[in-house]
């Protein structure tokens, strides 16, 4: 009490503060900039409510057309999809394995600068692309088929999960790999036991989600002609086929949601 | 004494981590005796420096380290190794694997003596894996084997560093402020169990430490730094609160 007397407050002060919360003149200019090229571009692009409302009419034909779906082609429906899954669980296994390797040459808190900054410059160009610029690069070089979406998708995994792997690792205690050197334990061992146990659970659930994205990419990569669903999917649609589109796209879900249901499983084994 | 041989010979060691502002400046310490060898001085004096200098976590920048015959300070790669894992280490924050059990834990102490494929298979020889319950039930954590090392408390982390350190079966024990996260009794018991494993395996235990009065009951020898430098080398009694003053500086905190 007496400490709060002591403080001599003195109202007889009037000059007025400045709000700490004022307005930043160039970010509400940069918000109005932003709302002018919206409009801008909505006008550019020749988007009015007559063409939305006469867009959604066609839509409505094609889903006419797409019912009921036809099943009548299912064998090769089924050979497609085969295609599709072993594309995704090989470019998986593969790319995850590679992976970790390059994950583990890209982070920085265990690698020496020559070699982390070559590693992170490889996994950015391997992310660089979309699947399906990959996907042509690779027809076009080793051929039509499968093996040219094995190869994309591959590519497409190192891009993205090598990069989360190097995350994880830098993120990790040095002081456990600290005890672990000092036991005399080489380097390979060093990783094992004292990276390895601190980022496992994270790998996996990273592999987990990169298998899950390989199946839904490896049924893309058949439009440009690199094997599995999407190559049937892409001519049945050049052929206004609409009733075994439906057919494909139902197929396609029912994959997709295999692999969720096995990611699952996977993630709760090595809870 | 020159005919017995000494467990450490430290020799003109100087480390300096930005050039030209040396934080060792020229240690000389001759180990000859097994038991508790106290090392104390205030922070930022090097004492960390110096033990990890021994087991060349860090690299010294000058002078020489006789071990097992041995210069450390030039030793390399294999060779490296092979003197790292005599030279057992207790962290002040355990530094354990916390992911893996605690018998697991131990059982790391071995992996010097293990290729990367044996130890990429978990082929731990039957003897280490007795030899490593043998020692969990010596520090008291027999019923907590199975568990993970994140779920034990501080005294109990300490103990399994040290049995991973006494598992390497090691010439020396270095101990980098094994009690300041712990409290006073837990602190003591630590200290008794270090100084149980120094007399049994007949070796040497460097403890620093920031606890005089600790210091002074475990350690049969004192060394006492400031600023980079041996001020005091002798036995416990012999430390006055004059040396205590030029170590720490000031005497307000002698009570």
């Amino acid at each position: 009490m007496a400490g709060l007397n002591s403080i001599d407050i003195k109202p007889s002060i009037t000059q007025d503060r400045e709000n700490p919360f004022k307005r930043n003149w160039l970010i509400t200019s940069a918000w109005l900039l932003l709302a002018a090229y919206l409009i801008y571009s909505v006008n550019a692009m020749g988007l009015s409510w007559e063409r939305i409302s006469s867009g959604l009419g066609y839509a409505d034909k094609l889903l006419d057309k797409m019912f009921p779906p036809n099943f009548n082609r299912w064998e090769l429906l089924l050979n497609d999809l085969a295609e599709s899954l072993e594309i995704a669980i090989i470019a998986s296994v593969a790319g995850i394995f590679l992976s970790l390797f390059f994950g583990l040459f890209a982070a920085r808190n265990l690698m020496p600068n020559w070699v982390s900054i070559p590693m992170r410059g490889f996994i950015a160009i391997c992310r660089t692309f979309h699947p399906v610029i990959i996907a042509i690069l690779f027809v076009k070089s080793v051929g039509f088929g499968a093996l040219a979406g094995i190869l994309t998708l591959i590519v497409a995994s190192i891009g993205f999960i090598a990069k989360l792997f190097a995350e994880a690792i830098e993120e990790i205690s040095l002081k456990q790999v600290e005890a672990i050197r000092a036991t005399g334990a080489g380097f390979v061992s060093v990783i094992l036991f004292s990276v390895m146990p601190q980022v496992f659970s994270r790998f996996l659930g990273f592999s987990t989600y990169q298998l899950d994205s390989n199946l839904r990419n490896s049924t893309m990569v058949g439009i440009v002609g690199a094997g599995g669903l999407g190559g049937t999917l892409f001519s049945a649609f050049q052929r206004f086929d609409y009733d075994f589109v439906a057919a494909i796209l139902i197929t396609i879900i029912a994959l997709i949601m295999l692999g969720e249901f096995l990611s699952n499983i996977v993630r709760r084994i090595f809870r | 004494m020159s005919s017995t041989q000494s467990f450490l010979e430290i020799k003109g060691l100087k480390k300096e981590y930005v050039v030209g502002n040396p934080i060792l400046k020229g240690i000389d310490v001759t180990i000859n005796e097994p038991g508790i060898i106290a090392i104390i001085g205030p922070s930022g004096t090097g004492k960390s420096t110096l033990l990890r200098c021994i087991n060349r976590l860090i690299d010294p920048t000058e002078g020489e380290i006789i071990f097992d015959q041995s210069d450390l300070c030039k030793a390399k790669g294999q060779q490296l190794r092979k003197l790292r894992r005599q030279v057992g280490m207790v962290f002040q924050e355990y530094n354990l694997v916390e992911r893996l059990s605690v018998i697991e834990n131990v059982l790391t102490g071995r992996l010097g003596y293990m290729s990367a494929w044996q130890a990429w298979r978990r082929k731990f020889s039957q003897q280490d894996i007795n030899t490593a319950f043998e020692l969990l039930e010596a520090v008291g954590l027999t019923e907590h084997a199975a568990k993970r090392a994140d779920s034990l408390s501080g005294g109990q982390r300490q103990r399994v560093g040290i049995a991973r350190a006494v598992m390497q079966d090691p010439h020396i024990l270095l101990a980098d402020e094994p009690t300041s996260s712990l409290d006073p009794k837990t602190a003591v018991e630590i200290m008794e169990l270090l100084e149980r494993f120094a007399l049994e395996k007949n070796i040497p235990a460097l403890v620093n430490i920031h606890d005089v009065t600790l210091a002074r009951r475990f350690a049969k020898r004192m060394i006492g730094m400031s600023e980079g430098k041996v001020v005091y080398d002798g036995g416990p009694e012999g430390i006055t609160d004059d040396h205590l003053k030029q170590i720490y500086g000031g005497e307000s905190w002698l009570v």
